[in-house]
């Protein structure tokens, strides 16, 4: 078995009297789509904020390509290949969605101490950031203000700044929330090739995708994976039926 | 240094933090329900002192002087909340420094016109002047004394107005959830502009009470609202404990610190340059421990956590 | 609407006129009133780095424009009582060229910005502005307890120092000075705003948590907004104690603070030209509202107010029809 891309080491986290994470083990491996799922409130976000380095677990590790980066840094976990899109969009909205990816190449570069030259004329950002965009489909709204751009679109952009990353693995925060029939088929379409590029942590609500997606679903419950397996294990998992899909049985 | 001078010293510094309370109270408490920061509530202050002057000077009674820096003052309040104030809840915070910025220029060149250039004095009336014999042979000013019960009692009651009073569970409510309060069939206006006028009261007593130790003039309000945002900060913005304390501990130390710096520095320095490092240290006393509090605690010592 | 283009090269020719015209009908209080514009511009443009670009509300740039303004009056105290400055040991000599004073305005402020911002921005919003504003009142008061150089009255110096090859003691010339700085200090200013740091600290200030997933450092590059903001800042301070030959305290004050962030948001935020259009008309007000009351403070906050709450784009937004700010 390969080793995985990213994982997470019995990964505890609490507030106060509330446990959030309860001992989360989780990995994911090269060329497939993991989908966590679970109840709002069963600490989906909370998990996904610690792998990205928002937020400091109490106990437990992270692990990115082998390397325990439990407390290194969001950019530094960034700059090691962990490519994020947000639930709730956050883009520049008064700058135009080019600039948006722009940005993000700009951080792949990694140096942002240029004073003088014009970003926009920099033709190793913008070719890019219009590759990035023309994969995403939102090329023909480059020069489009982000603020102006529908929902949907938005959570296309967000795709297409993480894209400009290169990353190694995707850390995908609900990205169908809120599309229509139309554009989750798209997007659903879009993650299904991304997958060969680099695994896709998938955390959604919308259960035809992730059943459509999944390599491999883990459903978190009150902060604990209470189950893991391929999409058929999960479907007939009865403690999943029980806790989470509410069917009595 | 004698233990007499000290204690002399502490009552300072205790009345100082006092009427700092006073104003950070009403700061405080504007910021923790509406979010606001009110650069102008020093010139709520000063309108307070002017107004207190102006009856005593019309009437010759105290108590109706600080009557009236409490109703001027809180009607003032009122009517910036109502007209200016009310438009900035939910602005960004540039927006409510600039706004509340004008009102300041507004409010301290009105005075100017009405009231002129010159200060106004205050007196103390007879029956709090003169000094006290306090137990250990402490002579005192009884003003002083006076100013920092009722600081003491207006610190009480708004503790008592705020945990045991319907209105205070509203506020409450307010600091933690506004949809809440709505939901509760709360007036929110009518609730934001009490919460101003409190606030504008308790300012206009302490720029009167203030008033008859100072004198009465335009442009008083400005640094006694930088000393209350200092306070505010230290003790956690939106907190009224944080307030008390950190109200007691800037009194403390500026009062102490002018005091004390210059002999501590002749401890190890020559008498003149001593003098000279310890007052300028001083001076900035509250400034930097105001910022070792930030870099310690970047929310205050009572403030919520981001 | 008129473009912001235009708008611009006319305040720009306006500028250059005025005080031509002066000089023609033989008025040189007016060219003094032009460059006390332009330094007050060159501060507020510093000034909009931070605040326009980064978001950063500063509540004490007056720090800045103090520390310039000290670097001028110390230096050029030493040089005419021909007394040596004593700093860490080592004997310097005082001057009154105008290059080195710059140079040393400059590097004071910016390694003073890179302190306060460091330690400034381990807060945000609210505590933020109060920590800059409690860092002025620290050299405000500092300053006025420091009796070497003059205390609470500040320092006098009897004659303006020199720039080689030109005469600062006439009017033009040191206006003309001015301007050309305020011309460098405008274009190095639209450079960065265009430039890959730009972008990155305009994300920053919008979007902090994005800057962070795409790899960068949001705090850095704000440090690094404030840093080159106060330093810019700084040499306005050098350059307004030389046009008044006078430094003090009062050039610490929170008031002065307010006032820059005033001329910024009058002109419009986070626009090239906002803070020069915010300075002009500053100036304009003072003078004129000022020679017909005594009370003009309040119709200048009657002015602030309504551009507050009913004109948030400033004069800028106002001409080119763009009502926010920034867009």
């Amino acid at each position: 078995m390969s080793d995985p891309i990213l994982a997470t080491r019995d990964l505890c986290k609490n507030f106060g009297a509330l446990t959030a994470t309860d001992s989360v083990s989780i990995d994911l491996k090269a060329g497939e789509i993991h989908a966590i799922i679970g109840p709002n409130g069963a600490g989906k976000s909370t998990l996904i904020t610690q792998i990205c380095g928002g937020l400091r677990p109490d106990s437990g590790s992270v692990h990115l390509l082998g390397r325990d980066v439990t407390t290194d840094s969001t950019q530094a976990r960034a700059q090691a290949g962990l490519g994020r899109t947000f639930q709730i969009s956050a883009l520049a909205m008064e700058d135009s969605v080019l600039e948006n990816v722009v940005l993000g190449a700009l951080g792949a570069s990694g140096n942002p101490w240029r004073f003088w030259s014009r970003a926009m004329s920099d033709r190793s950002l913008t070719a890019k950031a219009d590759a990035a965009l023309e994969r995403v489909g939102l090329i023909e709204h480059r020069n489009t203000r982000c603020a102006e751009l529908s929902h949907g679109q938005r959570r296309q952009l967000e795709v297409a700044v993480a894209l400009t990353l290169s990353p190694k693995a995707f850390v995908m925060d609900e990205p169908m929330a809120g599309l229509g029939a139309e554009g989750s088929k798209l997007l659903t379409g879009f993650l299904d090739e991304l997958r060969a590029e680099a695994p896709i942590l998938l955390v959604e609500h919308d259960m035809d995708a992730v059943f459509a997606l999944a390599d491999r679903i883990s459903v978190l419950v009150y902060g604990q994976v209470i189950a893991s397996g391929t999409v058929d294990e999960i479907r007939q998992s009865h403690a999943v039926r029980n806790a989470y899909l509410g069917e009595e049985g | 240094m004698s233990t007499l001078l000290i204690i002399e010293q502490v009552l300072n510094g205790l009345q100082f933090g006092v009427m700092l309370f006073l104003m950070a109270a009403g700061l405080t408490l504007i910021f923790g329900v509406m979010g606001l920061i009110n650069l102008a509530h020093g010139s709520l202050y000063m309108i307070g002192a002017f107004a207190a002057a102006a009856v005593a000077g019309a009437t010759g009674s105290f108590v109706l002087a600080l009557a009236a820096a409490l109703a001027v003052a809180a009607i003032a309040g009122a009517l910036i909340e109502m007209t200016v104030i009310r438009r900035l809840y939910g602005k960004a915070h540039l927006d409510q420094v600039l706004a509340t910025f004008a009102l300041i220029l507004i409010f301290s060149e009105g005075t100017r016109w009405l009231f002129g250039s010159f200060p106004l004095f205050l007196e103390i009336p007879d029956y709090l002047s003169g000094p006290i014999t306090l137990p250990g042979g402490i002579q005192y000013p009884l003003y002083r004394l006076a100013l920092i019960a009722v600081g003491l009692l207006v610190g009480l009651g708004l503790w008592a107005l705020i945990e045991r009073t319907r209105i205070g569970i509203q506020i409450r409510a307010g600091e933690n959830d506004r949809e809440m309060i709505a939901a509760l069939g709360v007036d929110i206006r009518l609730l934001y502009t009490l919460v101003f006028a409190i606030g504008a009261a308790l300012a206009g007593l302490a720029g009167a009470l203030v008033g008859a130790i100072q004198s009465v003039q335009v442009g008083m309000g400005e640094p006694v609202l930088i000393l209350a945002f200092v306070v505010i900060v230290i003790g956690g913005i939106g907190s009224i404990k944080g307030a008390f304390i950190g109200a007691l501990l800037v009194g403390m130390t500026d009062t102490l610190g002018g005091i004390f710096l210059p002999e501590v520095f002749k401890l190890f320095m020559e008498p003149g340059a001593a003098t000279q490092t310890g007052s300028a240290l001083a001076s900035m006393a509250i400034y930097i421990l105001m910022s070792l509090v930030l870099i310690w605690r970047p929310t205050g010592l009572f403030g919520a956590r981001a | 609407m008129i473009p912001e283009r235009l708008v611009n090269w006319v305040v720009f020719a306006g500028l250059l006129a005025v005080p031509l015209w002066a000089i023609v009908v033989d008025e040189p209080f007016t060219i003094t009133l032009v460059t006390r514009a332009v330094i007050l511009a060159i501060a507020a443009v510093g000034l909009n780095i931070a605040l326009g670009i980064g978001g950063l509300v500063s509540l004490g740039h007056a720090v800045f424009f103090g520390l310039g303004g000290y670097a001028m009056g110390i230096l050029a105290y030493h040089a005419q009582t021909y007394t040596s400055l004593d700093l860490f040991g080592m004997s310097f000599a005082g001057t009154k060229a105008m290059p080195i004073i710059w140079l040393v305005a400059v590097v004071v402020s910016g390694v003073a910005a890179s302190i306060i911002g460091l330690l400034s921005l381990r807060t945000s919003g609210v505590y933020f502005i109060m920590i800059t504003l409690a860092f002025g009142q620290m050299f405000y008061y500092f300053a006025i307890s420091w009796s070497t150089y003059g205390g609470e009255d500040g320092l006098s110096i009897y004659v303006r120092n020199g720039f080689p090859g030109l005469n600062t003691l006439v009017p033009i010339q040191f206006f003309g000075l001015c301007f050309v700085l305020l011309c460098v200090v405008l274009f190095l200013s639209a450079r960065l705003q265009n430039a890959p740091f730009g972008l990155a600290l305009n994300a920053a200030r919008q979007v902090p948590t994005r800057v962070e997933t795409v790899g960068l450092n949001p705090m850095r590059l704000k440090l690094v907004a404030f840093v080159i903001s106060g330093a810019i800042t700084g040499l306005a301070g050098a350059l307004f104690a030389d046009l008044n030959r006078f430094v003090s305290p009062t050039m610490f004050s929170w008031q002065l603070s307010g006032e820059l962030i005033v001329l910024i948001i009058i002109g419009g935020v986070g626009r090239l030209f906002g803070p020069v259009i915010g300075a002009c008309l500053f100036v304009a007000l003072e003078h004129w509202l000022g020679a017909l009351t005594e009370f003009w403070h309040v119709y200048l906050g009657l002015i602030l107010l309504a551009i507050v709450l009913f004109a948030r784009g400033g004069i800028i937004g106002l001409l080119t029809g763009k009502e926010g700010a920034h867009v």
